[in-house]
């Protein structure tokens, strides 16, 4: 069953330099215990994305347009009220800066509580017991002392593990995790994907991880989206998408990733940068960068084509017609 | 001996005094101790010319002040380098400040290290002139080659820092390195602020740079496929030691070091499909207060007692260093 159904979002920046449509038309669904990554560079819209969803776009920005289907409600026009008792209940945030999170003048132990009491009538002593365990999933050696503890008596890494557990607590059904290992060291990363993994596998909790790192996805996600300049411009299950990419930036991300087997090896750029979203250019608008480029794609933007098996690709040219063809 | 740069025994503390009133506590009974972080403690290795070298590790390993130690901004408190056969460790003689200028940094935060209201041809080309690598009156033509040597239009010349994207103004630091002819670069995390499509353009841009300049590196990364793809030679460190250096195919081949080897292993990978994260348990330790004998005996899962006892030495057979007890008798 679908937890989230995301359609056609549209969330638009009001600025001074004009309209930025940093979200513009995007759609997906998700389904209970699926990981989805949505991947991108800066500006591409994915962070706008997922705070549309919660609903945490400040002005200049507002959703205008789409649908948000969370279990059957749309979140886009659900007032307020309603809004603020879904939030850290049933939808759950983690950012990338966990202080982002955390009070820093309130012990991990009274902003656990609180925020277990603020959408459920239970004693002091239980939401207390509830933390203790949401601690413990995540890993924090000897739970029950650290509750006393200030934020910034924790490390980087620790930080993190507590805003993860701050979103476990009330059991939500799906988690917006927005870049929350990026600043973190690779073997802590480690330590929190594989914690991760495991929780959405036992818990069928729904999962929308943010990154710009394709490699950390190739892992974790059942499927990707890749974004560029506020459209997801292919989405499809991970190992498709990862070895046989249809769109060419998402070609182009791929060669652009140094690693293993390419020692030495000419990397294949992306030429150019991303378009300044306020004057974006006509028809496609990964066309002035792209090595396929046509007069179609100068003329209209492609819309999305699905091709089957949960692919969609937003292209004139994808490069996996012609070798479907073949 | 034809190393370029020779580091010996070179280690960096920071200490902090107690100050007056934290003196009179600890006069009337107070547990207060001075503080010193062992930031780098003992780093010996070379660099040859034309050669890259990638010095990685965790944040807080000293990877970054170790860079600092050998472009001559932080000085050094024990120890000496050496810059072909020349000690610049504090730089005092003409000669050794003459070395110096040989060596060049790039920084991680293009927008940190780049003055906001100088125009860009000042800030590329304000120490070729100091240093009489060209006339003021020639400046402009001599900015302008760099300009392009970095793929930067000249036309941009006038313009400010802020003007600019991420990815030209990590070009615009490394045109000022180039500025004044260096041989030797030390970059530290300067991809690491880059987009994945503009970090490849840049790594693209360090390679050609090395062929044409016929430059040598000393590349600072936590990013591992990122050295592994420039490196030909990669020093690993933890907590202030060297752990492990290799040739670069030695080393993510077959990693010896029990660190080295976590680290490889909890790198994501695209290939290899969905993996299940394995992990080395526990966090890199303070600093302030290390473990005895070997730091990473708590996290390491071959420790014996040997390694909480006896810091391991460094050991080297052919071209491949390792300081850990299991490769010098075993652990017992």
């Amino acid at each position: 069953m679908s937890v989230l159904e995301l359609r056609d979002l549209q969330t638009h920046f009001f600025t001074d330099a004009g309209v930025v449509k940093a979200v513009d038309g995007v759609s997906f669904s998700l389904d209970e215990g699926e990981v989805l990554g949505l991947v991108g560079e800066s500006g591409s819209g994915k962070s706008v994305t997922g705070f549309s969803i919660l609903r945490l776009v400040d002005p200049p920005g507002r959703v205008v347009g789409g649908q948000i289907n969370f279990r059957g409600q749309d979140l886009a026009a659900l007032p307020e009220r309603e809004m603020r008792a879904l939030r850290g209940n049933k939808i759950a945030m983690i950012f990338q800066d966990p202080m982002m999170t955390l009070n820093p003048v309130l012990k991990i132990e009274t902003q656990m509580v609180e925020a277990v009491r603020a959408h459920e009538k239970v004693s002091h002593a239980a939401a207390r017991d509830r933390a203790i365990s949401a601690l413990d999933k995540v890993g924090i050696p000897s739970p029950a002392e650290r509750l006393a503890a200030y934020p910034h008596q924790f490390s980087g890494g620790m930080r993190q593990r507590v805003a993860i557990a701050i979103a476990l607590l009330n059991g939500p059904d799906l988690i917006v995790a927005d870049e929350p290992t990026t600043a973190l060291d690779v073997t802590i990363q480690s330590q929190i994907l594989a914690e991760v993994q495991e929780l959405a596998r036992d818990t069928g909790t729904a999962l929308i991880w943010i990154t710009h790192d394709l490699a950390v996805v190739a892992g974790l996600a059942d499927k990707i989206s890749v974004m560029y300049a506020g459209r997801i411009v292919e989405s499809g299950p991970t190992d498709a998408v990862l070895t046989a990419p249809g769109h060419p930036y998402t070609a182009g991300l791929l060669g652009s990733i140094p690693g293993h087997g390419r020692r030495g090896e000419r990397l294949t750029q992306i030429p150019g940068m991303a378009p300044n979203m306020a004057h974006m250019p006509q028809g496609c608008a990964f066309g002035p960068r792209c090595p396929h480029v046509s007069d179609t794609c100068r003329g209209s933007a492609p819309q999305i084509t699905d091709y089957g098996t949960g692919r969609g690709l937003r292209c004139h040219h994808p490069i996996l017609a012609a070798e479907g063809a073949a | 001996m034809n190393a370029m740069l020779e580091l010996q025994d070179v280690s960096r503390r920071f200490e902090k005094k107690l100050d007056g009133v934290e003196r009179l506590a600890r006069r009337l009974g107070a547990d207060l101790r001075e503080t010193c972080v062992n930031a780098v403690d003992g780093a010996s290795f070379t660099v040859t010319r034309g050669e890259v070298v990638g010095l990685v590790g965790e944040s807080g390993c000293g990877k970054s002040t170790l860079g600092r130690m050998v472009a001559g901004l932080l000085p050094v408190s024990d120890g000496t380098i050496r810059f072909e056969g020349v000690d610049v460790t504090d730089a005092k003689s003409p000669q050794a400040r003459e070395k110096r200028l040989r060596i060049q940094m790039i920084f991680q935060d293009p927008m940190s290290s780049l003055n906001p209201r100088m125009k860009v041809q000042d800030i590329i080309g304000e120490a070729a002139v100091y240093h009489g690598l060209t006339s003021r009156a020639d400046m402009p033509a001599y900015v302008a080659g760099l300009m392009e040597k970095v793929g930067l239009d000249p036309a941009y010349a006038q313009r400010y820092p802020h003007q600019f994207s991420g990815g030209q103004r990590q070009r615009i630091g490394i045109a000022r390195a180039l500025a004044v002819q260096p041989e030797f670069l030390i970059c530290d995390e300067s991809i690491a602020a880059l987009d994945v499509s503009i970090q490849a353009q840049v790594i693209n841009l360090f390679q050609d740079l090395r062929r044409d300049l016929d430059l040598t590196y000393l590349f600072i990364s936590h990013d591992l496929g990122v050295v592994e793809h420039i490196a030909d030679r990669v020093v690993v460190m933890y907590l202030g030691r060297i752990v492990e250096a290799a040739p670069t195919e030695a080393l993510f081949d077959g990693p010896r070091h029990p660190y080295t080897q976590a680290l490889l292993d909890q790198v994501p990978r695209l290939d290899g499909g969905r993996q299940e994260f394995r992990t080395v348990k526990g966090e890199i330790p303070s600093p302030l207060n290390p473990p005895p004998g070997c730091h990473f005996h708590p996290r390491c899962p071959m420790a014996g007692p040997r390694c909480r006892r006896e810091v391991p030495r460094s050991l080297t057979t052919g071209d491949h260093l390792t300081a850990c007890h299991l490769h010098d008798g075993g652990t017992e």
